[in-house]
């Protein structure tokens, strides 16, 4: 096995630590035609140019130093850095729940890359105790990586994959189940997650982390908390969503995975329930329902699990102008579904009609859903609406778009009867399609009149 | 064995012991005795429009109980780069803070308050800090790399700082030596502190974000005075960019004070450069007697690994506690332990600064550890006891102490005894080894707390939020060629001119070498042009309130105005008042407000024979002195402007002597 001595480097400033005889993680002076430098080399994000050297100066800092101005540099000392999660032995407590943690990647706990300056996933329950030793006090906690992937490159075989795993975890006498996911498609998966996993007995909780572990004010720490109670003590036996309820350190919302969506790139308490009230609230003392209706925890290790995904599903996003080659080009792919996110209550241009014909001609099943977010599809109210439903356009009441997309795929897994799919589509399943919409679903609060500003005030964002 | 000092007694016994001399009479040679040696990190906050990380406005400032909302956090240790926790998060960790953030929405977006990634970094921050840089004489990175430094107290979101180094090993000359610096970096300024009691801090984000630079030096200073001095220096060479913010947690400083054998100990926050002699004084004092404390403690205790510390809970009532505080523990939830110190009699009384003992040692870590109020101990063996006598028998009996041995009286909320026993634990362990690491707290009167342990080079790490930024030749050399005069070169330059000493300060603090030097270039006395700066200007800026327009080059155009109109300097120290709160005036106006006519020589020496004969009336005796003195202070008002008060002198004796 040959080690690599210049992680990271290339071109020129490989060229120079060749030249020196200087390698990474090694005590470092170097001249330059702006004075001396004293360091450890690091090793060098790969996406950075080739004309720096990266050094760790004695107080701790890094800086680089440009290759075209050294003039000369020498290795004096040699450290490779050990860089480890502090790893201790999760400790079994008699009369606390056992709780799986199911690995597939993303923040929830992590460490550094030097290469590419990201953050990458740290994860066993030893690991896990050093970071978070407070989790011992929650549950038993073990853990299984099924497999390793950033939230933007889950997809189809994944849910499928995470399905079979819960699957075996409840026959296996579980008491609930959290995973661990990146944030950006955390929605996605929890859609997935509902369907696939029918009437589970126990808490399925999905969790993710909006500032990464690698950092003190990390929400990862508590989120975990938070899951980890609600999945080993909490009473809903639903798939859902644990995460910061406002951005402060204080409580996570559960909402539930087919009304779930990611609202702020950057936000702690980025998801919400859309179109209803979130299931419950979370701490590390409780779960407190706010909707009243949910399934409740059992004790029997039945469930159904239907992993089942047809992956030749597209959303298309509506804007203004779009032309019917962006159907006729699913179409022409072999596409069996398509989501239209259409405007207002459910609308797309007059010239993308005759493309909407081509693809009921083809057997494509076309659900209509809304760009609003909030709000049913309604496509009565107006002459285009009723015309679209005859190009087989089906309204698909007020369900999210991510949720319809991945819904849609699960259906066409099973059959290819458009009917059977409708039935399914149309079918409501833990809310994904709401028979009402309270005045309290519809929450988004402007800034700046005075009784908002009070609320902001008087109550932790 | 003799029978223990009394705590007053054992102060001043141990204080004598120690060698302890007042700064005022200490020389170099009780310095060089106890080995000072002191370092600086100097804050100064630059003059951007806006932060560094996000485009909120820099400068603005909020009231405590001014806020739109509030966020709650608490703050996590996590790995550092090179793979260990750092001392300092763990013990932050321990203290179970809860971290209240106060938002205004004018000063605050959701970059402070680490709910969005920071933003490309400010370029006229950036730019600044390389021209100061420059001015130090510091080798400039080839690429800047944004890194974070950990701050788990809460006093920034995000729980690091985000911070650069711009440049390393560079020096700065004082008077009579050189001092070498270790680095500069560009930071972002952290929050302000409204409140700390108990588990909950405080905070508002006005100030957060805000760029400020840090100038490290070298541990070069030898005594309290030249840590001063080169304070002063390093503020006096980023003012002289003219492009650093001024005024009250503008610039603010960190000393680094050792003593032979002591360790690194940084005093945070040093608002005030006059504060650092007496500060830096008491802490290498203070080391010096930590030292002590470890060689009488080791001479008791030979294996100080064997040495353990004994606790039980206890009841106040059971040693009749009289005090107010002992008596209401129950009332309050609070609970008692009573503490063996082995081999710790005389050990807490023992001098360690001015009217401060060992005992305040621990206390200060109650209060800061674990998060427990004071008074949150007491003892027999200190300056205040808040027990009698006879209670601490009962206790010393109740432990079983033994006469070498000390006992404490400790009290909190029952979550925050194992954090406050450990505490305890720790600090006297601590006591066999010297001087621990740690950061302090000053205050006014020179002493110091503890504030945190101090925190090492672990606990940076790369920011992986921001790209490196490489730092062109071009755009170096650009920047260093408008370079200010070196202070110490100005200094040199001023007392060539023989400009006098005292009124350097004020021109170098308000930066005004560069009018001076305008004014002088310009053909005007520099003796009279500094002491007008120096000395005019600083009696002016004491006693009138300043208008916002009110700029220095206004006393230089002045100056030139006066000379077109062929008027006299001197009339500038009546000028100066009235320009400095109506910087509007033209000089006509000025002229008018200050009640100024024109007059020549004989005009203003016509009435001098009515005059006369006025003081002849009033005086005493004949006196020519003092008949000039007073003729002078008649005529002084008009004169002043119009002619040279010397010549009017020698014209009014001219007068006197050709008519007697």
């Amino acid at each position: 096995m040959t080690e690599d001595f210049f992680q990271g480097y290339k071109g020129e400033a490989l060229k120079t630590l060749k030249k020196y005889n200087v390698r990474v993680w090694g005590q470092a002076n170097v001249e330059t035609t702006r004075g001396n430098f004293i360091g450890t080399v690091l090793p060098r994000s790969e996406n950075d140019d080739d004309g720096h050297i990266v050094l760790k100066i004695p107080t701790g800092y890094n800086v680089g130093v440009s290759v075209a101005n050294i003039t000369s540099m020498k290795e004096t000392g040699y450290k490779k850095a050990n860089y480890k999660i502090p790893e201790k032995e999760f400790p079994y407590t008699s009369g606390l729940p056992a709780v799986k943690l199911i690995g597939t990647g993303g923040t929830i706990a992590s460490r550094l890359d030097y290469r590419t300056g990201a953050v990458i996933p740290a994860f066993s329950p030893g690991e896990l105790y050093g970071a978070v030793p407070e989790l011992a006090d929650i549950c038993n906690l073990t853990t299984e990586k099924v497999f390793a992937v950033f939230s933007e490159n889950m997809g189809p075989e994944q849910y499928r994959k995470l399905a079979v795993a819960i699957g075996k975890e409840i026959e296996n006498g579980i008491d609930g189940i959290v995973i661990g996911h990146g944030t950006d498609t955390l929605h996605h998966t929890a859609a997935a997650l509902t369907y696939m996993v029918q009437d589970p007995p126990v808490p399925i909780v999905l969790v993710g982390s909006q500032r990464s572990s690698d950092r003190p004010s990390s929400d990862a720490a508590l989120n975990l908390m938070h899951a980890c109670y609600t999945a080993g003590h909490g009473g809903i036996a639903e798939v859902m969503v644990c995460m910061f309820g406002p951005t402060s350190d204080e409580y996570a919302l559960l909402h539930r995975g087919t009304r779930v969506r990611k609202m702020h790139s950057s936000y702690r308490s980025t998801f919400r329930t859309l179109g209803d009230i979130p299931l419950a609230k979370a701490t590390t003392e409780g779960v407190i329902p706010i909707k009243q209706d949910f399934k409740s925890r059992r004790k029997d290790r039945k469930v159904t699990i239907l992993p089942y995904f047809e992956e030749k599903v597209a959303i298309i996003y509506y804007y203004p102008n779009m032309q019917p080659d962006m159907v006729d080009s699913l179409i022409a792919n072999g596409y069996k579904g398509i989501i239209i996110a259409g405007t207002g209550l459910g609308h797309v241009n007059k010239p993308l009609y005759p493309a909407l014909a081509r693809a009921q001609k083809a057997g494509v099943a076309v659900y209509m859903t809304v760009q609003t977010l909030w709000g049913y599809t309604q496509m009565f109210v107006y002459e285009t609406g009723r015309e679209m439903m005859a190009l087989g356009v089906v309204p698909a009441e007020n369900m999210l778009p991510e949720v319809a997309y991945v819904k849609l795929g699960w259906a066409l897994g099973q059959t290819s009867d458009l009917d059977e799919v409708k039935k399914i589509m149309l079918t409501p399943m833990h809310d994904d399609i709401t028979p009402r919409e309270p005045y309290n679903g519809y929450l988004v609060y402007q800034g700046g009149l005075p009784e908002v500003e009070e609320f902001i005030k008087r109550f932790r964002k | 064995m003799n029978k223990p000092l009394s705590p007053a007694r054992n102060y001043r016994h141990t204080m004598q012991e120690i060698g302890y001399v007042q700064r005022k009479q200490a020389t170099q040679n009780d310095y060089d005795r106890i080995g000072f040696m002191s370092g600086l990190e100097v804050h100064q906050q630059l003059d951007t429009r806006e932060k560094l990380f996000c485009r909120c406005p820099a400068g603005k400032y909020e009231q405590d109980d001014v806020f739109d909302a509030e966020v709650i956090r608490h703050m996590r240790p996590t790995l550092s780069e090179l793979g260990e926790y750092d001392g300092t998060a763990l013990m932050e960790f321990k203290t179970r803070k809860n971290i209240v953030y106060r938002i205004k929405n004018e000063t605050t977006c959701t970059y402070e308050v680490d709910d969005t990634p920071p933003f490309p970094v400010n370029r006229e921050a950036l730019d600044i800090a390389i021209r100061i840089s420059l001015l130090k004489k510091l080798n400039i990175v080839g690429e800047v790399h944004i890194t974070r430094k950990q701050y788990l107290d809460g006093s920034i979101p995000t729980g690091f700082q985000r911070t650069a180094i711009i440049g390393v090993e560079g020096v700065i000359s004082l008077r009579n030596k050189t001092v070498r610096l270790i680095q500069l970096s560009l930071e972002e300024d952290s929050c302000r502190e409204i409140s700390d009691v108990g588990h909950w801090r405080v905070y508002k984000t006005d100030r957060l974000g805000m760029p400020l630079i840090e100038t490290v030096t070298y541990p070069d200073m030898l005594n309290p005075d030249e840590v001063a001095e080169a304070c002063q220096i390093i503020r006096f060479l980023n003012r002289s960019s003219g492009q650093v913010r001024t005024g009250i947690g503008a610039a603010r400083q960190d000393v680094n004070v050792s003593c032979r054998g002591g360790t690194r100990v940084e005093i945070k926050g040093v608002s005030r450069i006059r504060w650092i002699p007496e500060l830096t004084h008491n802490e290498a004092f203070r080391q010096w007697a930590l030292l002590h404390i470890r060689d009488k403690l080791l001479k008791k205790i030979k294996t100080p690994t064997h040495w353990e510390m004994i606790s039980m809970e206890s009841d106040p009532s059971a040693f009749g506690c009289r005090s107010r505080a002992l008596k209401g523990l129950k009332n309050n939830g609070l609970k008692l332990y009573a503490v063996k110190l082995p081999g710790f009699n005389g050990i807490l009384s023992h001098f360690t600064q001015p009217g401060k003992t060992f005992a305040d040692e621990l206390s200060d870590r109650l209060k800061v550890i674990a998060c427990i109020e004071k008074p949150n101990m007491t003892t027999h063996d200190c300056l205040k006891p808040l027990e009698g006598e006879e209670v601490f028998q009962k206790v010393r009996k109740h432990l079983g102490c033994r006469a070498g041995d000390a006992a404490l009286l400790i009290w909190g909320p029952s979550d925050d005894i194992p954090t406050a026993l450990e505490t305890i634990n720790e600090r006297c362990r601590m006591a066999f080894e010297g001087v621990p690491n740690e950061t302090r707290k000053s205050f006014a009167d020179g002493t110091t707390i503890f504030e945190r342990v101090l925190p090492g080079a672990d606990r940076m790490y790369p920011d992986t939020d921001s790209a490196p930024i490489p730092l062109k030749d071009e755009h170096i050399t650009k920047l260093g060629e408008d370079l200010p005069l070196l202070t110490i070169e100005a200094y040199h330059v001023m007392k060539g001119w023989g400009v006098p000493e005292d009124t350097y300060h004020y021109i170098f603090k308000n930066n005004l070498f560069p009018q001076l030097k305008q004014m002088v270039d310009g053909g005007e006395d520099p003796v009279f042009a500094g002491t007008l700066l120096g000395h005019s200007m600083k009696f002016v800026e004491g006693h009138y309130e300043r208008a916002s327009g009110f700029r220095y080059s206004l006393i230089g155009d002045m100056l030139k105005a006066l000379r077109n109109r062929k008027l006299r300097r001197e009339l500038m120290t009546l000028i100066l008042p009235v320009i400095y709160v109506h910087p509007k005036m033209d000089l006509d106006s000025v002229l008018i407000s200050i009640g100024f006519k024109k007059m020549d020589a004989d005009q203003i020496l016509s009435n001098t024979g009515f005059l006369r004969e006025k003081f002849r009336a009033i005086r005493r005796k004949p006196d020519r002195e003092a008949e000039v003195n007073w003729l002078m202070g008649q005529l002084r008002e008009h004169a002043i402007g119009n002619i040279d008060l010397r010549e009017l002198r020698m014209s009014l004796e001219q007068i006197i002597d050709h008519k007697e």
